[in-house]
């Protein structure tokens, strides 16, 4: 140590539960929502949107909509050249991938229900409704294509018949071809011969899901000002910005596109939606500004959905408990077009079936499909809750069938914490992890066998409510992502961040970044960060964010990248500050730059008492007077961050519920949860995190489903029929940490926003067919809603058909029954 | 065209609205009160949410003309003096907003809540607030929020605490 | 959403609603408290030319005894039954459903007349009125008239209000000591009931001798189980017994059938909740 140790240096920021600077506004109501924009001469947008999935345009009839007083103009899509736009998707998974034209406004034929039609301009949004609503369409209906299995047979209805098939792309990943371990075909072929082998087959079913956040989507257009200004409820505003550009054909420098506050996002809003470039081409063929504001029905209707997906699966294993080999085939639902990056979504899933198990084969091939149902793209974990639904059910099926417990047999086959870093079958190298640390504390927590007795006693006495526990112990990739793996994965863009730091005359610290927060605490996260790395206090750093004017450099907020990739950039612009400094002081303290050294916000003569600290540095550049020769008197920095690999955050969850066997209902008995998500810069905010994933992955479990009747209607079309959950419906989590810093970036972070909705889903499905699986019960599609877990026992105990003569090689029950069966009272033929 | 006079926020408005104006849009669009706002079409989602005389309603389900003669009372009337209405203090404190679009209708339902019932346990908070959607939180948090302000709210707390909860805390009272 | 045009009046008395529904015609629509209405127009599920707004009427809101009944203005609100004393004392039921109807907000607002006069089969009042049978005052042109409950509910969203009418107040006779329960089902808290069995219960000695009866969304219009009634009074409030009697709930209820629930599925909840709730009602 030195003596020139400064005794008032402040205990370091990182770790600390710091309070929200975010929060000031938000609670007080002075709020910067994209709604709250109102411009002088400002107009209103209102989309006039197909009742029918499939239908040919015949003709459109704006006269008496143009009669209303107070409407400005009405187009079709022609009158904008709304038809002839290709919104973008990003992501070509295949060389020989479909690409539909996605056009901002349907010209001839409409694909789902809700697509825009027309959109009519007025000088208030309740003008433009009244409007909207005369506006005559003349369609002429197409038969719908709803099953994404039926799509894919010969003979199908073709959503596109341009294109000749209503398949998207099939992507394959096999770890025999990869080199990455054996071929699955031969050690399936094997296990079934082999009497020391089972094969355990399942077929899952990954509900449609929409994001719901809370602030409906918004956009206002302002083309007078030198650079077109869109104000957008979007987490992507640099994308956006590219996208506009490349997709109209506008000079990127000629556009400024601001996210203010955004009330959340969850993946919903990495988009370029139809909405912003109408909202766009109408604001320049006016002159005005223009602004559009979806309403909630139209929001579920449609903004971009999620998951939507089945899932063949094929495991063998050991008698003994050896996994050795899984195969895996997907069919994900596109939807009627491609959005921004629909299609890679189930592949990144491709990377997480394997999740933290050593398996020996495997393969994944995924086809993608298109229907007349909204599209599907990013929602809160974007492939991987897929996946890990997937291996985390099938986990426990595995189990059952040879006898194991769950989480012995999961212990069986994980990674064991001495084996990292380790290279898994899909070619990741998962650099830390200790599954046994976060299980042993899960367990503590949970009182694992406590509540094992308690069902045991339950059972016993024939309960009306039985007990369910369910395991899920997952893993995800976060941190999107190293750019040259997005390259390999043909993704259309880079996975960096970049941040910017400048410092003020007055020693405040302005740090410009390029994610985009919508609800995450970045403002202040990222100050914790900036203060310890410079020194400064907390209070003397703010964060800007979200207006390409100023953060002109970005890739935006989605897969948990903000903290493993953007605070990384942050740290790195911040040593870039350090070193621009160093000379300056260096000259300011008469010594050599080899003498100094760098803390607490302050550079000293090692072995003296004299230093200067960063801030003065700051008023001494501004003003200039006296600095070395031969450098430029400034000590702002710009960085940006190409991580090396993803992060690999990892956790323990348990879910005990309680099934009402008489009607069905489950709910929620105990939830713990032990995720490691590396160092924890604010543990304020990554409980806050976990407890909001949890809720989202919960919600797919028990409650939610876009629900679709046999013409292609959405039944889930407002609030009330998509059913999330209330505060009356959760409980509190017992929510803690276990961290192994990841190595592969200098906070050793990993990141923490989409873990609690990927691990919590199994988890709760797990538990509630543990609480009836003694009746019989084998499989129950999601939402395990009331009417289906009831109608499961039904079945089970032979009310209506034998759920429990499945064949253990076979396909598991519950199949089959969709949405429209259900909504048609159709309860014949087994599980719903 | 109807007249309406309306007190909000310790203002007194007057205005000639269309009969069809939901209160939240005369709040939002004419009086300029952004800091309420709408985040659905079916009274489910509760971010609407402010007081009129003395009560929680949502205000997309009221019309502006059926606020006429009536006081309303927004997340912008709040704050005394400059300082926070203990609940507001509470969400801050206990992380209890993330995107913080909610916020406003969670803020106003839970003043109302206590109003009601000073000291409501787990189960109470949680069906008090059932009327409001949130998407980031899980909620969790919210409810130690209003934990948290029940306990400062509380006879007996700190007398600046009490001054600022007084004039607002007056939820079906 | 905006709602579509309409006008609006705010008569503040019964005499003048009713001029205005003449003056309004086949276009006009009564305003309550307007949490179902509200969300239907912004929606624009239907678009009346003429809102009358009851919230003037003084007369319409509150509640008062009058010798074996208590007397609830059509126009008092949920929250304000939920809360009352005297209905605490003489009609529980009532205000043990009231209890569960939608959110705090809602309760605020909306009304006890309004929504029983919107007879959503999903809503939550009208099996416990049908269950104490409730009087309806409905005045119009030619004065007042009053409905008996069993006569009030007529079809989905279909009451014995007539063209011109509207309703007044609501007249529940007393159930003074009797037990009450509404047991209501549904997917999450702020979904609509798939099935609820409203029951109050009079228990002397251990033994049920009275018992009352009513089911929600099983049919298109609230229902009573008259079987089951019957079936319990004399019986002791045992569990065994209950259940037994409960096993009759679904005689004569038509439900539907939908995402939520097939109608074997309401069939079913219909007698396991009728046992909960009159042995809740009982205990």
């Amino acid at each position: 140590m030195t003596t020139t140790e400064n005794p008032s240096t402040p205990a370091p920021e990182i770790g600390r539960d710091r309070r929200r600077k975010e929060d000031r506004r938000l609670i007080t109501g002075r709020t910067r929502w994209v709604d709250n924009q109102a411009l002088t001469g400002l107009l209103h947008l209102s989309v006039v949107r197909s009742p029918f999935a499939h239908a040919n345009i015949k003709g459109i009839d704006t006269s008496a909509a143009k009669q209303v007083p107070g409407v400005v103009a009405v187009y079709s899509a022609a009158d904008i050249g709304a038809d002839q736009v290709q919104l973008p998707c990003a992501w070509p998974i295949t060389k020989d991938m479909k690409s539909p034209q996605r056009p901002a406004l349907a010209g001839s034929r409409v694909n789902f229900a809700g697509e825009g039609v027309a959109v009519v301009v007025a000088r208030s949004a309740a003008i433009a409704k009244d409007a909207a609503e005369l506006v005559e369409v003349d369609y002429e209906e197409l038969e719908p294509v709803l099953d994404m299995e039926e799509a894919l047979k010969d003979g199908a209805t073709l959503v596109h018949p341009e294109i000749g098939t209503n398949a998207n792309a099939q992507w394959v990943f096999d770890s025999g071809e990869a080199g990455s371990g054996g071929d699955v075909a031969e050690a399936l072929k094997k296990a079934e011969s082999d009497d020391d082998q089972i094969v355990v087959r399942r077929r899952f079913r990954q509900q449609r899901l929409v994001p719901v956040f809370m602030e409906p989507r918004s956009t206002v257009v302002d083309p007078n000002s030198e650079q077109l200004t869109m104000w957008s409820s979007t987490q992507v505003p640099h994308i956006l910005k590219t996208m506009l550009a490349l997709t109209l054909g506008l000079p990127e420098h000629k556009i400024r596109v601001i996210a203010p506050d955004v009330g959340g996002g969850f993946g919903g809003k990495i988009a370029v939606a139809p909405e912003e470039v109408l909202t766009l081409l109408v604001a320049r063929k006016l002159g005005k500004p223009v602004k559009w504001t979806e309403t909630r029905s139209e929001s579920l209707l449609t903004a971009h959905h999620g998951r939507d997906q089945v899932q063949e699966l094929a495991m063998s294993v050991t008698k003994d408990g050896q996994i050795t080999g899984l195969d895996v085939k997907l069919i994900a639902d596109m939807g009627a077009y491609l959005g921004l990056v629909g299609p890679g979504v189930p592949i990144l899933g491709a990377f997480m079936f394997n999740a933290i198990y050593k398996i020996p084969a495997y393969r994944f091939d995924c086809t993608n499909v298109f229907t007349t149902k909204t599209l599907t793209d990013a929602y809160r974990g974007a492939g991987r809750p897929e996946a890990t639904f997937g291996i985390e059910r099938l986990m426990d099926e595995a189990a059952l069938e040879l006898g194991m417990e769950p989480l012995e047999f999961r212990e069986k086959n994980w990674i064991k914490h001495e084996e990292f870093p380790y290279t898994t079958v899909s070619t990741l190298t998962y650099d830390t992890g200790n599954y046994e640390a976060a299980t042993e504390q899960a367990k503590q927590m949970f009182d694992y066998d406590g509540l094992r007795r308690e069902q045991q006693e339950r059972r016993r006495r024939g309960d009306v409510k039985q007990l369910g526990i369910g395991i899920s112990t997952f893993t995800e990739m976060c941190g999107l992502a190293p750019s040259r793996v997005l390259g390999s994965l043909d993704y259309g863009a880079g996975g960096w961040e970049t941040a910017s730091i400048r410092m003020q005359p007055t020693g405040k610290a302005e740090v410009v970044v390029g994610v985009s927060p919508h609800g995450q605490g970045h403002e202040t996260a990222f100050s914790q960060i900036v203060a310890d790395q410079l020194g400064v206090p907390f209070d003397d750093v703010e964060i800007l964010h979200g207006d390409t004017q100023s953060s002109y450099k970005g890739l935006d907020t989605y897969g948990s990248r903000s903290l493993a990739v953007g605070g990384i950039a942050v740290v790195k612009a911040a040593e870039k500050v350090i070193e621009k400094a160093k000379p300056i002081a260096a000259h300011m303290l008469e010594a050599s730059e080899g003498d100094l050294e760098f803390s607490g916000g302050k550079f000293t003569v090692k072995g003296t008492d004299k230093g200067v600290g960063i801030q003065d540095i700051a008023l001494a550049v501004f003003a200039a007077h006296d600095y070395p020769e031969g450098i430029e008197p400034d000590i702002d920095a710009h960085a940006t961050f190409d991580p090396e690999n993803f992060s690999f955050p990892h956790g323990t969850h348990l879910c005990a519920v309680e099934v009402d066997t008489e009607t069905g209902f489950v709910s929620l008995y105990k939830y713990v949860c032990v995720d490691d998500v590396g160092n924890v810069i604010n543990p304020l905010i990554v409980e806050g995190q976990v407890h909001g994933g949890l809720a989202q992955g919960i919600a797919q479990a028990l409650y939610e489903e876009a629900a679709y009747d046999d013409q292609g209607t959405l039944l889930s079309g407002t609030l009330v029929d998509y059913t999330l959950p209330t505060a009356a419906d959760l409980i509190s989590f017992d929510t803690a940490n276990t961290t192994t810093a990841s190595t592969t970036n200098p906070l050793g972070v990993k990141g923490v926003g989409e873990a609690g909705t990927i691990a919590s889903t199994p988890a709760v499905v797990n538990s509630v067919l543990d609480a009836i699986r003694h009746l019989g019960v084998k499989d129950i599609d999601m939402p395990t809603t009331p009417y289906r877990v009831w109608t499961a026992i039904q079945s089970a105990s032979g009310h209506a058909g034998r759920a429990d003569e499945a064949d253990v090689a076979s396909p598991g029950a519950g199949l089959g029954s969709t949405a429209s069966d259900i909504s048609k009272g159709d309860t014949q033929g087994g599980h719903l | 065209m109807a007249r309406i006079r309306t007190t909000v926020d310790g203002l007194v408005y007057e205005d000639d609205v269309e009969p069809r104006m939901l209160l939240v849009q005369y709040l939002r669009e004419r009086l300029g009160k952004t800091g309420t706002v709408i985040g659905c079409d079916t009274s489910n989602c509760g971010a609407c949410t402010v007081h009129l005389d003395g009560m929680s309603v949502k205000s997309c389900s009221v019309l502006a003309v059926q606020a006429n003669g009536a006081e309303v009372l927004t997340i912008e009337g709040l704050e005394r003096d400059g300082q926070l209405h203990p609940m507001q203090q509470a969400f801050h404190d206990n992380h209890a907003l993330q995107c913080g679009y909610c916020t406003p209708g969670m803020i106003m339902q839970s003043i109302d809540l206590l109003g009601d019932n000073p000291d409501p346990s787990e189960h109470e908070i949680r069906e008090g607030i059932e009327g409001n959607l949130c998407r980031c939180t899980g909620y969790q948090n919210i409810v130690r929020a209003v934990q948290d302000a029940a306990s400062k709210m509380k006879p007996g707390a700190s007398a600046t605490q009490q001054s600022s909860a007084q004039p607002v805390a007056g939820g079906g009272a | 959403m905006i709602p579509a045009q309409f006008d609006y009046v705010r008569p503040t008395t019964v005499e003048e609603a009713v001029q205005a529904l003449r003056d309004g015609g086949d276009d006009a629509k009564l305003l309550a408290g307007g949490q179902s209405l509200l969300p239907v127009l912004r929606l624009r599920m239907a678009d009346p030319s003429l809102i009358i707004d009851l919230g003037g009427i003084a007369e319409l809101k509150g509640l008062r005894e009058e010798g074996n009944e208590v007397v609830v203005g059509a126009m008092t609100s949920h929250h304000d039954v939920a809360r009352d004393d005297t209905l605490r004392q003489h009609v529980a039921l009532i205000q043990e459903a009231t209890k569960t109807v939608a959110d705090p907000q809602v309760r605020h607002r909306g009304t006890l007349g309004g929504a029983l006069a919107h007879a959503d089969p999903a809503g939550d009042l009208a099996a416990p009125a049908l269950a104490l049978d409730a009087q309806f005052v409905i005045a119009g042109p030619n004065g007042t008239r009053t409905v008996a409950a069993a006569d009030f509910f007529e079809d989905y969203f279909t009451t014995a209000i007539g063209e011109g009418e509207l309703l007044t107040e609501i007249r529940f006779p007393k159930f003074t000591g009797w037990g009450a329960r509404y047991e209501k089902f549904n997917r999450v808290a702020q979904a609509w009931s798939i099935v609820a069995v409203a029951a109050t219960v009079k228990v002397e000695g251990g033994t049920i001798s009275e018992a009352r009866i009513g089911l929600t969304n099983m049919a298109g219009t609230p229902v009573r189980a008259r079987a089951v009634e019957s079936a319990l009074v004399g019986q002791s409030a045992s569990e065994e017994n209950v259940r037994k009697a409960a096993q009759a709930a679904a005689e004569g209820t038509s439900p539907t059938a939908d995402a939520d629930a097939g109608s074997d599925y309401r069939e079913h909840l219909a007698r396991v909740l009728t046992g909960r709730a009159v042995l809740a009602a009982a205990g």
